[in-house]
């Protein structure tokens, strides 16, 4: 059971791989095919197409060779997410117990959270598809990192990890990660794009820019993400996260490096949402606080691991 | 020069509570928490921070003055979310104060021009008359949970208007209130709260009670006091420890016994993870360890027992400690005075499981599987008696130097039950092992007011996230062609981010008993407005 989890692990990174080959062969192609038509379709200030649940909302636009590539590196994507979900599976059943007991697991598991709740993201909003690609780039990048150095064969618990709010802790913090993933990546797609609408830039990465969707859609798929995980990153570092520390080291927040970094993107985030809510604070200001998030996230997943010395310290690695 | 100055007082109490000062001191505090996790803190670990100190020793006190080993208690970052606050108090509570306000009027009356609005119909009839017509949409209106009301009279136009959602005020009014809920909490645990760490030998000759003098390291709230501590007492009786074969810890469980208040005993047993609940403390469980017995009997034939906790140095459990004997080859005949230079004790490393073959360096596996003890002897003056601090796992440096305390005869390897001669003819046999549990006793009164707290601020934060304030209104005047019937003209405001808005106006007059006009029936220009 073990060894297919892993084998599985290698099979999601394939397809996460052809999938990622597949949407860069479509914006390679697309030039002025469809890909382009779908950003048309999108009006800027409008409503999110598909968010209105009408029969006879806007045809896909389909036809030509990149439409045909990019719906087959979307069928690779949901293969992709399919063997990643059975990798995660079966390391739980192989370890008898929830599989996030240590960073190799997590990170699967929350990779796991960011690629479903794409999926969800690409059925209501299809014209976004094109993000795809950096959706399957950071799954390969994620289950990469993991695979290669954080890798650690199936074994029991800790003692101090065996808690039952080990499930509801980190699972609430691998959801809102995945979230935040995808919701950052709507961030960064809205900043490339308002810099080459609004500020005339052509450079890597704005060449991106005529692909991709309307700004005004991204920004609100990346507002609605963010206030869709901001109130389970809350629940995960500020209440389960506390409650179990309480009844493991009897403090519910003592500074440790990991409450810290917590602490941190929750703040910012609580930045995002605020810079969104005042008028005066442009919505390009909001989105780079947005990017400033999940830099403190990653920064939470590998930098604290990595480099401080913690009570966090023993989960793996 | 008074006026000015009450201006400018205003001027920097409205900037202070603006939205953009929040969004800078959010920012700010966001970056003012980086240096915590960067520096060892002295609340996290006085240990590190020492070892800081020994090796910057330049740089250290630099930035100890500027408060780097205690960032969360600094100046400056108290200062940071002080403000911020202060601006939150500043900001809500007129924000209270409209809300509440607006709770208890009325939605306000339409405007002139229903058809500037973003959701807009106006061919639309009812068959009664404008009052009627205006009560039922009112009463349809409040079965959908919209406040609603109706203004005018049946000679001129009647207006209905109706406002929902109510829930995102309320709810982020709830957050921004409940932030001051979890401060207070956390000043509570801070000023009333107390803890202190012990370790505790297993055996009722080590019975813990719960007085400062028996932590070896404690801290007080700035109002607690020794008689903060409630009084019991602990013993621990047994310890259960499981392993894999790697050696890796999966199961912990420590048995004891308690008498609160002067009560009689009462078995316990707690975890890492699921601590000791008394009255007015909690008991956690921190680490573990054995304690080697030693029996040494000295030249005159007295023997002495000392239990000493070794402390574990790798996973495996191989651990170190002193034992020693001050009061060892005191002459019964020469009235009980120490001969300091007699003085023995022993240094050791302690193997639970000593490997079967190979160097004896270390253990190879945490539980008592192959228990292996490797001794050396000291003779001579301890030092205790020169009032410098000793240690627990190491002998007095000085003394070693200067050659008053000196190891005797060759290192041994013992098992359990074996004894060790020594050149003198004394003896000290390894008895066997304790075990012996650190445990940190603690409580924070501030504890529950903090999670309902922030238990608050998420229920209000979803409110605030959800709810989605929009107002609706519609004008009834008199149908001139039908008497008897309306005709009605409607329009809605979404007043947040809302894209469904467009949607659920539609369902919304759809739902209420209004039907379009047939397009046969309208007039070229007097139906609207
Ligand atoms: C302790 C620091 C603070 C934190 C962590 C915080 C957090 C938040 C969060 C997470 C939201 C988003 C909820 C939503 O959009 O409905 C929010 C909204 C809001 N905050 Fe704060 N806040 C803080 C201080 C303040 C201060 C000082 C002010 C006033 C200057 C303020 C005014 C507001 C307002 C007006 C909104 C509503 C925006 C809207 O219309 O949606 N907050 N706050």
């Amino acid at each position: 059971m073990a060894g297919l989890s892993d084998t599985f692990v290698v099979v999601a990174v394939l397809a996460y791989l052809v999938a990622m080959i597949g949407h860069a062969a479509e914006y390679a192609f697309g030039t002025r095919g469809a890909v382009a038509r779908a950003a048309a379709l999108v009006p800027s200030g409008g409503p999110l197409p598909g968010a209105d649940p009408e029969p006879g909302s806007p045809p896909q636009p389909g036809g030509g060779r990149a439409a045909l590539i990019g719906r087959g590196a979307v069928a690779m994507l949901v293969v992709g997410v399919a063997a990643h979900a059975v990798a995660v599976l079966t390391r739980g059943l192989a370890a008898e117990r929830v599989p996030w007991g240590n960073m190799y697991e997590f990170v699967l598991s929350a990779s796991l959270v960011g690629s479903v709740a794409w999926l969800f993201v690409l059925r209501r909003w299809p014209a976004t598809r094109h993000l795809g690609l950096y959706v399957a780039l950071a799954n390969v990048v994620l289950l990469g990192i993991a695979g290669l150095w954080l890798y650690v064969p199936v074994g029991p618990l800790v003692a101090a990890l065996n808690s039952y709010w080990l499930v509801i802790h980190v699972a609430a913090a691998a959801l809102s990660s995945g979230i935040f993933l995808v919701g950052f990546v709507a961030a960064a797609m809205y900043l490339i794009k308002t810099g080459y609408d609004e500020r005339g830039k052509r450079g890597f990465p704005y060449t991106l820019a005529p692909r991709l969707p309307g700004a005004e859609t991204l920004e609100r798929l990346s507002f609605r993400l963010h206030a869709f995980g901001f109130p389970i990153w809350t629940f995960a570092a500020l209440i389960a996260g506390p409650i179990w520390a309480e009844a493991a080291w009897g403090r519910y927040w003592g500074w440790d490096p990991k409450e810290v970094w917590a602490f941190i993107s929750w703040v910012v985030y609580a930045a995002y949402l605020h810079a969104r809510a005042t008028p005066s604070v442009k919505r390009t200001t909001a989105a780079w606080l947005a990017v400033a998030g999940w830099v403190t996230m990653l920064m939470n997943l590998f930098g604290v691991n990595l480099l401080f010395e913690g009570l966090h310290s023993y989960a793996g690695l | 020069m008074l006026i000015r100055l009450a201006a400018s007082a205003r001027n920097g109490w409205r900037q202070l509570t603006s939205m953009r000062t929040a969004l800078m001191l959010l920012f700010l505090l966001a970056l003012a928490a980086i240096p915590g996790s960067v520096l060892p803190q002295r609340s996290v670990s006085i240990e590190e921070v020492n070892a800081y100190f020994v090796e910057r020793p330049d740089l250290a006190p630099v930035l100890d003055r500027l408060g780097g080993f205690d960032v969360y208690g600094s100046p400056w970052f108290s200062a940071i979310y002080l403000l911020l606050f202060v601006s939150l108090v500043g900001c809500v509570v007129p924000r209270l104060r409209d809300h509440l306000r607006s709770l208890r009027r009325a939605p306000v009356d339409a405007p002139r021009r229903l058809s500037r609005l973003p959701q807009h119909a106006d061919q639309l009839a009812y068959s009664a008359p404008p009052a009627a017509a205006a009560e039922a949409l009112r009463a349809g209106l409040r079965s959908r949970r919209w406040r609603a009301v109706v203004r005018g009279a049946d000679a001129g136009p009647v207006t209905v208007s109706a406002e929902k959602g109510y829930l995102k005020e309320t709810g982020n009014l709830l957050m921004h209130f409940a932030m001051l809920a979890v401060l207070v909490g956390v000043a509570l645990g801070a000023t009333l709260g107390w803890h202190g760490n012990t370790l505790v030998v297993a055996g009722p000759d080590h019975r813990f009670c719960n007085v400062l003098q028996q932590y070896d390291e404690f801290g007080l709230g700035t109002r607690a006091g020794a008689g903060s501590l409630p009084p019991f007492c602990f013993t621990l009786t047994d310890f259960d420890a499981e392993f894999t074969e790697g050696g890796q810890p999966t199961a912990f469980l420590a048995h004891g016994e308690v008498s609160e208040g002067g009560g009689d005993p009462r078995p316990v047993e707690f975890t890492v993870n699921s601590p000791l609940r008394l009255d007015g403390a909690s008991v956690y469980l921190l680490g573990n360890g054995y304690a080697p017995v030693l029996r040494y009997t000295d030249r005159f034939g007295e023997t002495q027992t000392s239990t000493t906790p070794f402390l574990p140095s790798d996973p495996q459990g191989t651990a170190q400690g002193v034992a020693t004997f001050p009061d060892a080859n005191v002459d019964p005949a020469g009235g009980g005075e120490r001969d300091p230079s007699l003085q023995v004790a022993f240094q050791g490393l302690y193997l639970p499981t000593a490997p079967a073959e190979g160097p004896l360096v270390g253990s190879v596996h945490p539980e008592e599987r192959a228990p292996t003890l490797f001794l050396q002897a000291f003779r001579g003056d301890l030092g205790i008696d020169s009032g410098t601090p000793q240690s627990v796992l190491e002998l007095n440096q000085a003394q070693l130097d200067s050659g008053e305390l000196a190891p005797v005869g060759e290192a041994v390897f013992l098992a359990p039950g074996e004894t060790m001669t020594l050149a003198d003819e004394t003896t000290v046999e390894f008895v066997g092992t304790q075990r012996w549990v650190t445990i940190s006793v603690r409580h924070d009164p501030g504890q529950p007011v903090a999670l309902v707290g922030i238990g608050l601020l998420l229920a209000g934060l979803v409110g605030s996230l959800v709810g989605r304030r929009r107002r609706v209104w519609f004008r009834v005047t008199a149908d001139p062609a039908t008497p008897g019937h309306s005709l009605v003209e409607a329009a809605g405001l979404p007043r947040s981010d809302y894209s469904g808005f467009a949607t659920e106006f539609s369902h919304l007059l759809a739902a209420l008993p209004l039907t379009p006009i047939p397009d046969s029936e309208l007039q070229p220009a007097g139906r609207s407005t």
